[in-house]
């Protein structure tokens, strides 16, 4: 092989492939593009029931999923105007990034590298989550102190990896990850046995303890956890309107929680002589109009999913077979975490 | 007698040629006496072949559980596609299937097996897609299993021939710049694993490409088995070109043909032909490394196999049948394929001979 | 993964080319991400991975670099396909022998192999195998033992190796979490290392026997006509000759089984891959990492097939000896 005039050709060559990579065009309103297509494009888990599954028939549910949909109801006018593409841990920033979904409401954590190295916003909380330990009971551990030198079973591109190994060096403690790509493997492995404990999220844990297991009640999970996990929506940078969009429409359903307006009793709410009801409900003032939406934006996303509390415990409270306690997911007023910035009117209790 | 004499020929002919031969025929009846009862029992004997949990649990793995295929072939064969739809993907593969076997056979003359496949293709993705016809539409995401690794495998071979061919005469040309380019896209292609490949095309195409403009990743992942088999394919097909004798060049340019309609008419069926038989061991090469597309999230049948099982506490301890099903089609595919290629090889010899004989 | 003949690098311009070339796209691609708010650059190499990596050659922790984490993962690559490509090349010659074997039921036995594991791809073998190893191997809590100090169970091969804090070696010893000390082989490593060994056995056994295949008939002939016995007709006549066929697509699958090994991250084994694909998931520098996978399979290439055409010249000499 000769390649005489190679090193020549070099400027040619890259000014060719300048062309094939041309710089991205600036991005559409993503409002309008929803709107345009009558559908919202929501990234979802491939499957963590309570959060986001698919049931046989292909009809999706779970508290991400109720997101995606009263947001669509806000925006379009019909929570089932929705397209939920599963993705994986490693898949759902890029799938955000490159436009292939509109929003990412996928049991995802709010943390700094996230937030400013890849492009993308964080909209606000919908679960305060925490990262935990799933054991067989047969191991009779009662603390993840006890995890000396175990294998641990962890899926990969999530925080939970470099959670384990931070929990694990400030205890002094040696672990072994064993790092799966995909969420059906890393289960698969533990349980067959390969890992002493399987560790996520912990309400992905009631899951796959509850659903996964071959018998439930031989795993438990340990009392610890180990990292504060804030779950919420992500959004695309540089569409401040529709940031702003999905932030609002996740406040309006803590607040209809917070002021006791329900799926049930939304039409008598409309009526309530409360300013700051009137002003959520937009039955005094138009606050969709601040959106770029009607004026019934809010009403129609309690219409469509109920408000916060109801979609916790359709999805993951006692109404379902997690069973998990709100704890941090109640109100403030309750003792939880779960602030709305007021759509109302601030409200002391 | 005569029959005895000849039997014991054959035997020590083939089994007991001198002492070595002895030995190892010996000890591969041993070996076959000790393990054969063994695995026809977990084969068959043992085996549960309806699909039934509880039973499967009970043999404990002392025999095969074949009932997990029972239970679970329609996901394994057809992924997340709509239950109820799903005699679109079974008619859709039925079809392709067809076409390919039908192109293998020479089943039909060059005319009718264009028209066959030009109606094929077609014919698949309106099935699977839907859309049309009043078939409800069914997004690409849902596509999973057989006809998704068909597809792949299909589309990359025919996809990736005409660009090979193109790099195969852009490396063959006197331009420095063409053939630098396919140079290096060839070697870089033929220097990196798929994977690779398919974490470019899944995970950077997409932020590469104008915001916007988002592709579909099948598309995507697609296009990055087509890049990766066109490289390797060019390689085969240069071979073939320069294996064409120089008097053909000569004589091309002697009838006064340009250097193009000599490529065209006379030096590219001529390479092309010789180069059938690697070229088929390319499609096998191609049709296997389908599976990976699994890495990247897309559910063929390696994929979906896993999605269904794995997800399934109740079977999930029976993964070892289900690969064993799923490799049975993947045997079936790639040995059909080199045989193919075989029986080619073989014609090409003999053509060859011929033409000595008559030289 | 393919089984193509490899040819040469014509000129170290070539590659340096390549690189250069590569280096550019990605400040291209860097350029269009700064655009979209997307961070990019080399800069997270330098910061401590925050990850652990379950099995690694060389000493590694969380609080060191990136560029280290990918170290160990490049050594962990190497450190199965060095092993399988001895063990496959072994195994292979021998199948590849066998073929030609004139006892009929090792020649089918052979034949069977050949087909059998050759066309079923690679990541079906990975995943059965390690299926075999983590589902019917006994937990790491009742092991099996092998010999003495040398254990078998879900968390893979123990044995015993030089070193540790009390005496010569370094004993396995059963613990509260399965087992403790010695040299652990994971159920992925083993998984890997099966899966490529016996997989690419049966390339190597084609190539073997395509090689031998190769020498003219009239060479055994004439070799048995002067005496020979078949041993060292074999010596002297054909394997010099044959190896001459054998090398080049034999350092080929070398390549493919190196390049293979990258579905490590299907099974879970931290190999180059798999290193930087969590490094890609945690710091979302997708053009990097894949950017630096292919980088480093490149030089691998490049230095194979130096390798190769050194070993050629040899060989060629050797034969004409
Ligand atoms: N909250 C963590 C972990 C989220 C996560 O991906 N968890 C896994 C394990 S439960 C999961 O949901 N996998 C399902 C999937 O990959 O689709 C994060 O944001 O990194």
């Amino acid at each position: 092989m000769r390649f005489p005039n190679f090193a020549l050709n070099w400027p040619a060559a890259i000014a060719l492939l300048l062309l094939l990579s041309s710089a991205p065009a600036h991005a559409g309103k993503t409002l309008d593009q929803i709107r345009q297509r009558a559908q919202l494009v929501c990234g979802v888990s491939t499957g963590v029931i309570g959060f986001s599954s698919a049931d046989s028939q292909g009809r999706w549910n779970g508290l991400d999923v109720d997101v995606c949909r009263a947001i669509a109801a806000a925006v379009l006018n019909d929570p089932n105007k929705v397209k939920y593409v599963p993705l994986n841990a490693q898949q759902r920033f890029t799938a955000l990034q490159s436009g292939e979904v509109d929003l990412l409401s996928r049991n995802t954590t709010w943390t700094l590298t996230r937030d400013a190295s890849l492009g993308l916003h964080f909209t606000a909380i919908t679960y305060h989550d925490g990262q935990g330990f799933l054991v067989p009971k047969k191991l009779k551990l009662t603390s993840a102190k006890q995890l000396k030198n175990a294998e641990i079973c962890v899926q990969s591109g999530t925080t939970t990896e470099k959670n384990l190994s931070d929990y694990f060096k400030a205890q002094g403690i040696r672990i072994k990850p064993v790092v799966f790509e995909k969420f059906e493997a890393s289960i698969k492995a533990f349980f067959s046995g390969r890992c002493q404990a399987y560790t996520t999220d912990a309400s992905a844990l009631a899951f796959i303890r509850a659903k996964e297991a071959p018998r439930p009640d031989d795993y438990a999970v340990l009392p610890e956890l180990i990292s504060k996990e804030p779950l919420g929506p992500v959004v695309r940078r540089g569409d401040d309107e529709w940031f702003a969009i999905v932030k609002w429409v996740i406040f309006a359903l803590i607040e209809a929680e917070e002021y006791g307006v329900t799926q049930a009793n939304l039409e008598q709410m409309k009526a309530s002589g409360d300013p700051a009801i009137q002003r959520l409900l937009g039955t005094a003032e138009d606050s969709g109009k601040l959106l770029g939406l009607d004026r019934d934006w809010a009403a129609r996303a309690v219409k469509a999913v109920g408000n916060y509390g109801e979609m916790f415990q359709r999805n993951v409270g006692d109404a379902s077979p997690l069973k998990l306690r709100a704890a941090l997911n109640a109100l403030w007023s309750k003792g939880g975490r779960k602030v709305a910035v007021q759509a109302g009117r601030v409200r002391w209790a | 007698m005569n029959r005895v004499a000849t039997t014991r020929a054959w035997l020590r002919r083939n089994l007991f040629s001198d002492v070595f031969s002895g030995l190892t025929t010996l000890l591969l009846l041993a070996g076959g006496v000790h393990w054969l009862p063994g695995l026809i029992d977990w084969v068959l004997l043992q085996a549960v072949f309806t699909p039934d949990a509880a039973a499967c649990e009970a043999v404990d793995h002392a025999g095969a559980c074949w009932g997990v295929v029972a239970e679970k072939y329609r996901f394994i064969l057809f992924g997340r596609y709509p239950y109820a739809e799903q005699w679109r993907p079974l008619l859709a593969t039925t079809l392709l299937l067809l076409v390919i076997v039908a192109s293998g056979l020479r089943l039909l003359a060059c005319g009718p097996l264009l028209a066959a496949w030009l109606l094929a293709l077609p014919a698949f993705f309106v099935l699977m897609g839907g859309g049309y016809f009043g078939l409800t539409a069914v997004g690409s995401d849902l596509w999973g299993g057989l006809p998704l690794t068909l597809l792949l495998a299909t589309m990359g071979m025919l996809l990736a021939l005409p660009l090979a061919v193109l790099v195969a005469l852009g490396r063959q040309s006197s331009l420095p710049l063409p053939r630098a380019l396919c140079t290096v896209y060839v070697e870089l292609v033929r220097g990196v694993p798929l994977i690779s490949v398919l974490f470019l095309a899944s995970f950077l195409f997409p932020i590469i490409l104008p915001q916007g403009s988002s592709v579909d990743v099948l598309l995507r992942v697609q296009g990055g088995i087509v890049l990766f088999a066109a490289a390797y394919l060019s390689e085969t097909i240069r071979g073939g070109l320069q294996a064409v004798p120089g008097g053909q060049h000569d004589a091309a340019a002697a009838l006064g043909l340009g250097r193009w309609q000599a490529m065209r008419w006379i030096i590219l069926p001529q390479a092309l032909r010789a180069v059938i038989p690697s070229v088929m061991n390319s499609a096998v090469s191609i049709f296997k490394d389908t599976s990976l597309v699994t890495v990247v999230s897309l559910y063929e049948l390696t994929g979906a196999l896993s999605l269904a099982l794995a997800g399934d506490a109740e079977w999930r301890s029976f993964h070892l049948e289900g690969y064993l099903f799923i490799g049975l089609i993947y045997w079936i595919g790639c040995y059909a394929m080199s045989r193919f290629s075989r029986t080619l090889e073989l014609e090409g010899g003999l053509q060859r001979k011929s033409l000595q004989g008559l030289g | 993964m393919a089984d193509f003949r490899h040819a040469a690098f014509a000129t170290p311009l070539l590659a340096g080319g390549l690189l250069a070339g590569l280096w550019w796209l990605l400040d291209v691609t860097a350029a269009n991400m700064h655009e979209r708010g997307i961070r990019s650059g080399f800069g997270f190499l330098s910061d401590p991975a925050g990850f652990g990596i379950g099995e690694s050659l060389l000493p590694f922790d969380s609080a060191d670099s990136t560029l280290w984490a990918l170290a160990a993962g490049l050594a962990n690559t190497l450190r199965v396909a060095l092993p399988a490509i001895v063990f496959s090349t072994l195994l292979g010659t021998l199948i590849g022998l066998g073929r030609l074997s004139p006892n009929l039921l090792l020649r089918g036995l052979c034949a069977v192999y050949v087909e059998t594991l050759r066309n079923v791809p690679l990541l079906l073998h990975l995943l059965a195998w390690y299926f075999v190893v983590t589902d019917l191997l006994p937990p790491a809590s009742d092991a099996l033992q092998l010999a003495p100090h040398v254990f078998l169970g879900k968390s893979g091969l123990a044995l015993p190796w030089p070193g540790g804090d009390s005496g010569l070696f370094d004993l396995p010893a059963r613990g509260e979490m399965g087992i403790v000390g010695g040299a652990v082989l994971t159920p992925e490593f083993l998984a890997l290392f099966l899966g490529l060994t016996l997989y690419t056995a049966a390339y190597v056994a084609e190539t073997v026997r395509a090689g031998i295949q190769s020498v003219p008939r009239g060479q055994s002939d004439a070799g048995l006509a002067l005496g020979l016995t078949r041993a060292r007709l074999f010596r002297l006549v054909l394997l010099p000759q044959a190896l001459r066929s054998i090398i080049p697509p034999l350092t080929n699958q070398h390549l493919s089984l190196t390049k293979n090994a990258s579905l490590a991250v299907a099974i879970g084994y931290p190999d180059l891959v798999s290193v930087a694909n969590t490094t890609l998931n945690q710091t979302g520098r997708a053009a990097e990492c894949i950017a630096l996978i292919m980088a480093v399979y490149l030089i691998l290439s490049i230095l194979t097939a130096w390798l190769s055409a050194w070993l050629e010249r040899r060989t060629g000499r050797w034969a004409e000896r």
